[in-house]
């Protein structure tokens, strides 16, 4: 079948198995690699992505799903060659190990920041609470997202 | 690489529209909504339908309002949605209680309140908040539509009582002004299914019980209910004791198994306790005593 899906902004079509899951539709179709594959089983969610404004989990859903919607993937974070304030938190505040929970995090905490810009580290903490990390624990995840909070981009600040 | 097996896919432009692709592709097709439950099963084998019906299109069926003395969410309303409405909240909290402990906030965004009803796992939360509330469901087939009580939907794990051809559209709940809900879960960790949990609906008469419901999952309640807990507290005193004591007959009429989230005795033990615990919630919460 053939599928319309907007990533990062741009329209790809695509012809497509209906079983394709998402987070192989923008790993191997369209080469987005940022996005993780990881526990197939919606446990984890290195595989968030945004749908429509919102982070689900792309193993869990169909490609065929996204068409005609908005996907937003970790490749989408940066501005005009500019981090998202919450990539450089993640970099100021050893958010990261080995990196593999990473994009999910990210997209959950942007998603948390732009509704609720100045969270409790409670507030963070339950936002990725359907993630796991196995490096780092959480702390310092919870510390770069707390910077990012604190440190936002400048159109933010004057919109 | 886990991936489901080969299906046929079609997406519903309306509910008419659905109804005709159920008819057309016959009983091995499934409705997918959110999917959260559903795909996971398929890429497992445990499910292996021959062709899906995604209905996540169809937007008129996600709402949540009340209508008389009815509250009415649509079966394409997701999780994260119930957990945020105020109106549901204000008059179920059961409803707020429950949606926080439904697997985790992202998985909230997408999976959906009648996807929960219909996979009918015999583990899922809501069946028993709805349970509780003495909740009915209505299914629109071929034919026009039927109201089921949600207390008949159950047919068995993972089997409703709907047509093949049926598709439920919308849940109704009764407001009865007075009443206080609540629901208690125990899980081995966020987002997991409930070791066991338990929901419930008190109205007072005084400091009398005048009528209640409870609901419960994972332990093998029939029917996500325990009516001879219901019946024994009605025109009790409103205490822990009989609270208590209404746990302990829920618990008897339950046939909980042994899993790796635990042992049938320590679940039999949850049901007691954790339907004592939502029925005292649920009272101060009817006394406005509790948020």
């Amino acid at each position: 079948m053939q599928i319309t899906v907007t990533v990062n902004g741009t329209a790809y079509t695509e012809e497509v198995e209906p079983r394709l899951l998402l987070v192989h539709f923008l790993r191997q179709t369209l080469g987005l690699t940022g996005t993780h594959w990881g526990c197939d089983t919606s446990n984890c969610g290195t595989c968030v992505v945004w749908f429509d404004g919102k982070p689900v989990k792309s193993c869990t859903m169909l490609a065929a799903m996204a068409d005609g919607h908005e996907i937003r993937t970790v490749e989408g974070l940066e501005r005009d060659g500019a981090l998202d304030p919450v990539q450089q938190g993640f970099m100021e505040c050893h958010g990261l190990q080995c990196g593999f929970c990473t994009p999910g995090m990210m997209m959950t905490a942007r998603s948390l920041l732009d509704t609720n810009p100045d969270p409790s580290d409670d507030e963070i903490r339950e936002a990725i609470s359907g993630q796991l990390c196995r490096c780092t624990g959480y702390e310092n995840i919870v510390r770069a997202v707390r910077w990012a909070a604190e440190h936002p981009a400048q159109e933010e600040v004057t919109t | 690489m886990q991936v489901p097996a080969p299906f046929a896919y079609e997406r519903a432009t309306s509910v008419e529209h659905a109804i005709e692709l159920l008819s057309r592709h016959g009983p091995e097709a499934r409705v997918v909504a959110g999917g959260h439950s559903l795909i996971p099963m398929m890429k497992l084998r445990l499910a292996q339908p021959d062709a899906l019906i995604d209905i996540n299109n169809l937007s008129d069926l996600s709402y949540i309002r009340v209508e008389g003395d009815q509250l009415l969410i649509g079966a394409l309303t997701r999780h994260a949605d119930l957990l945020d409405s105020a109106v549901a909240g204000e008059h179920f909290p059961i409803f707020r209680d429950a949606e926080q402990v439904i697997a985790d906030p992202v998985v909230r965004n997408f999976g959906t309140v009648g996807g929960s009803l219909c996979q009918a796992d015999p583990a899922e939360d809501l069946s028993a908040a709805f349970a509780a509330v003495g909740a009915s469901v209505v299914a629109r087939g071929p034919n026009g539509s039927r109201t089921i009580d949600v207390r008949q939907l159950h047919a068995g794990p993972y089997e409703t009582v709907l047509e093949p051809n049926e598709l439920l559209v919308e849940i109704r709940v009764p407001i009865r002004p007075g009443g206080g809900s609540a629901y208690e879960k125990v899980e081995r960790r966020v987002g997991d299914y409930p070791v066991a949990a338990a929901g419930a609906v008190v109205w007072l008469d005084g400091d009398t019980v005048a009528e209640a419901g409870i609901g419960l999952t994972a332990v093998g309640a029939e029917h996500f209910a325990a009516p001879e807990a219901e019946t024994a507290l009605r025109g009790r005193p409103a205490t822990d004791d009989s609270f208590a004591e209404a746990g302990r007959i829920a618990a008897q009429h339950c046939h909980p198994q042994p899993d790796q989230r635990g042992p049938a005795e320590y679940k039999r033990q949850l049901a007691v306790e954790l339907t004592t615990r939502a029925l005292r919630r649920a009272t101060a919460r009817a006394r406005g005593q509790e948020a």
